[in-house]
């Protein structure tokens, strides 16, 4: 049988219970009764004694919201959303505040130990001193915000940081603790009125991350978020403000899993990144999660905005992300370039396999002089799944000088599945130098049989090719999120080659 | 026992029959050369022996130290020591020569039962072999086979050959786009490798190779067949009066 023959015929028996993630956690939950009403809006923000402005801003979103109806652009198909039928609120019910690891349910923090993510082991070092000049690389600091369903259950390093002056907490806390930057940065990058998921995060986001790091400030270690969903038939919302001032640097990594359910669950979240003059922001994101199994059925409908605004001039916004889990993925990281002389970047892996449907890509828009940017997309399609890189380029009137490179590469694996380039160019600005790339390649029998001749099975031939085809992407990851992702590529193939 | 034994071997490709019936004896220490015009089934031989998907045999057997080696994954006869260096090497993007030669070497190793090579055991072989080979440590650092001239593909091959010790090899083409050069080069890696425990199927379509690998047996195969065998000497007959004068004996 050719190998490709015999991929397809191995795909046709994927079996995607292979996702290593779909366990789920036996806790007491608390939640919010099931559906959206202006009730649950304000159950939400009663929950997390949120400020008036906080709760108006809400009911605004949502009123907003009902006038609203969904985007059917992209290309992925599925059936109707019943948005009465899920919870809005699900929280995990041990204490009232934690705050120690010690008081989390330790059914939580055995979740986090099986994502291979050692909440308890980096709360150890917090305060302890790292010797003067002392730095050992293989304890790299990374402080981590966990947030299980909709409540944020962890933040690590929180001393160290602060004495940097860099505010790390969950938005919930930010909000009340820090509401002058909040309010001065909420939705001004994704305004509540932005789209109808985004305006549904507006309204019923229960947590997330909060970053500001202050001028000058390159913050002291990586800054990650971890997301699981584990409550069935659960939404989540999860919101994220990132706000680098002047002068300032953050690179944030964000991952992302879910149990294995029946059913289809909803992520809806929104991140808006700020940087101001001279500033730089590195956002990666390594996304796992549930695909559905091998007839389709199950997996997390992930409906994303996400969008940075390089405010300030000589400012830089960068995004990286491997996509490999979610049964449909519905997410653009763009970038708003306003700043003169700033930049922005989207270098992305999204991989699918199953039934799973990505459409993804970003949108750079150029407004200020002498802007830069930069896309490098590499889509992988295996099984019967359909990927489609859709991305925007814009220069506007007064965008002299705008420059954007794309290369868009698509790689085939079987010939029950399709790869889609869709590129908007709109230059207003004669100066624009844009220039796009694309290349669809199937992957060659005569280079699997050229490494399954030197030894390697299948399946490691097509993970090794793979690995090579995203390499100028992986690069740009921090290199604790690079290995992990080469790993996740193997593994989110293997049903695709048996 | 034979080291390879191809018996009687009927070979299809899409519904036609390619290889009617080839027989071919290699023992351990052999140096055997496989010729023939272009199109008369040599390269099949050689994907058939190596498990590349696409042939179907309809006839005949072939044994590997007694075992059945059409019953291996290609992995399976790699591991065992079958290898085959390509006639045009395959570029991989993105995936560094040095990963992909350790990738492979420690997946060999492991079928075979071997603990995987610690790196700097691996990186002394490796600059141990790619040194008498004359090929420069940066090229191993470059995607396999991408951007590398013909010949340094050819000795790409020939370093995986001495990394990987198979126990056969075989060479197909390996003369063709090469000048005298880079041709000495490669027959010269060739040559080292030659040792008692080691056989070669050296398949060519020119005799100019065999002044530099010198085989112990030259076949000529036409139309699918061996049509004649014979020790060096038929090579140089060959190239005095053709191969036409098998056309109607096959
Ligand atoms: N994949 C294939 N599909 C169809 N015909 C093939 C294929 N491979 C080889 N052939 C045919 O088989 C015959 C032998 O080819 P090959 O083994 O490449 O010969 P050689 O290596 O001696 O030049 C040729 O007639 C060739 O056209
Ligand atoms: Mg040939």
């Amino acid at each position: 049988m050719p190998a490709v023959q015999e991929t397809v015929e191995r795909v046709k028996r994927i079996d995607v219970d292979q996702y290593r993630y779909g366990f789920e956690t036996l806790i007491d939950s608390e939640k919010a009764p099931k559906g959206l009403s202006e009730d649950i809006v304000k159950f939400i923000s009663g929950k997390k004694n949120e400020p008036a402005w906080m709760l108006q801003w809400r009911l605004e979103a949502y009123r907003r919201w009902l006038t609203m109806t969904e985007p059917t652009w992209a290309r992925v198909e599925y059936p109707k959303i019943d948005f009465q039928d899920i919870y809005y609120y699900a929280a995990p019910k041990p204490k009232k505040t934690v705050s120690s690891l010690d008081e989390i349910d330790p059914e939580i923090l055995k979740t986090y130990e099986k994502l291979g993510i050692p909440l308890r082991e980096v709360a150890m070092l917090e305060g302890v001193e790292p010797k003067p000049g002392e730095e050992d690389p293989a304890r790299r600091k990374i402080a981590v915000d966990a947030v299980f369903d909709s409540v944020s259950v962890a933040t690590t390093f929180k001393a160290e940081l602060k004495k940097a002056g860099v505010i790390f907490m969950p938005i919930s806390e930010a909000i009340r603790e820090h509401p002058e930057l909040v309010q001065k940065y909420l939705g001004s990058v994704v305004p509540t009125s932005d789209n109808f998921y985004a305006t549904l995060n507006s309204a019923v986001f229960s947590d997330g991350s909060f970053v500001y790091v202050p001028p000058g400030v390159r913050c002291p270690m990586e800054l990650s978020t971890y997301f699981r969903i584990n409550e069935r038939n659960t939404g989540q919302f999860e919101r994220t403000l990132i706000i680098a001032d002047k002068g300032s640097y953050v690179s944030y990594l964000e991952g992302c899993t879910a149990p294995q359910r029946d059913e289809n669950q909803l992520h809806a979240a929104v991140v808006e990144l700020v940087a101001l003059d001279d500033a730089e922001i590195k956002y990666s994101t390594v996304q796992n999660w549930y695909p559905g199994n091998s007839e389709g059925k199950g997996g997390i409908y992930n409906f994303v905005t996400k969008r940075g605004d390089c405010r300030g001039n000589h400012s830089k916004i960068s995004w990286t992300q491997v996509e490999t889990g979610s049964a449909i993925t519905w997410k653009y990281p763009s970038c708003i370039l306003r700043g003169d002389n700033s930049s922005g970047e989207f270098y992305s892996i999204a991989i699918s396999n199953g039934f799973q449907q990505v459409d993804s890509g970003t949108k750079m828009i150029h407004l200020g002089k002498n802007t830069s940017s930069r896309i490098i997309s590499k889509g992988i399609a295996a099984g019967k799944s359909q990927n489609t890189y859709r991305g925007l380029v814009t220069a506007h009137r007064k965008a002299t000088g705008a420059r954007n490179f794309t290369a868009c590469d698509s790689l085939l694996i079987g010939d029950k599945c399709g790869a889609h380039t869709v590129p908007y160019i709109e230059a207003k600005n004669s100066s624009a130098t844009f220039e796009h790339e694309a290349t669809t390649s199937k992957i060659s029998e005569d280079v699997l049989f050229y490494c399954v001749q030197r030894g390697l099975s299948q399946e490691e031939a097509v993970g090794l090719v793979v690995n090579g085809f995203v390499k100028d992407v992986l690069q740009q990851l921090p290199m604790e999120f690079a290995v992990e992702a080469q790993k996740l590529i193997s593994i989110s193939l293997e049903g695709s080659v048996g | 026992m034979a080291l390879l034994e191809v018996k009687d071997l009927k070979v299809r490709v899409e519904e036609r029959e390619i290889l009617h019936g080839l027989t071919l004896t290699v023992n351990e220490g052999e140096v055997h050369a496989i010729m023939g015009p272009n199109g008369s089934g040599k390269s099949t031989l050689s994907h058939v022996i190596a498990g590349k998907p696409g042939y179907e045999v309809t006839d005949g057997q072939i044994l590997f130290k007694g075992e059945d080696l059409l019953e291996m994954d290609p992995e399976e006869r790699a591991a065992k020591g079958v290898f085959l260096a390509f006639q045009y090497p395959v570029e991989i993007p993105g995936v560094a020569t040095m990963n992909f030669l350790r990738t492979a070497l420690n997946a060999q190793r492991k079928a075979r039962g071997e603990s995987e090579y610690s790196t700097p055991d691996f990186l002394k072989k490796v600059r141990e072999v790619s040194k008498s080979l004359n090929i420069p440590q940066d090229m191993l650092k470059r995607g396999v086979n991408v951007g590398f001239s013909g010949g340094e593909k050819k000795r790409n091959e020939v370093l995986q050959m001495a990394l990987f010790e198979p126990s056969l090899c075989i060479l197909d083409e390996m003369d063709s786009g090469l000048d005298i050069d880079a041709l000495r080069i490669a027959a010269d890696g060739v040559n080292a490798l030659r040792s008692p425990k080691r056989a070669m199927v050296v398949i060519t379509h020119y005799q100019r190779l065999l002044n530099y690998i010198v085989p112990d047996f030259v076949h000529v195969m036409s139309k699918g067949r061996v049509v004649k065998s014979g020790d060096k000497q038929l090579a140089l007959e060959l190239e005095e009066s053709g191969y036409t004068q098998f056309e109607d004996a096959a």
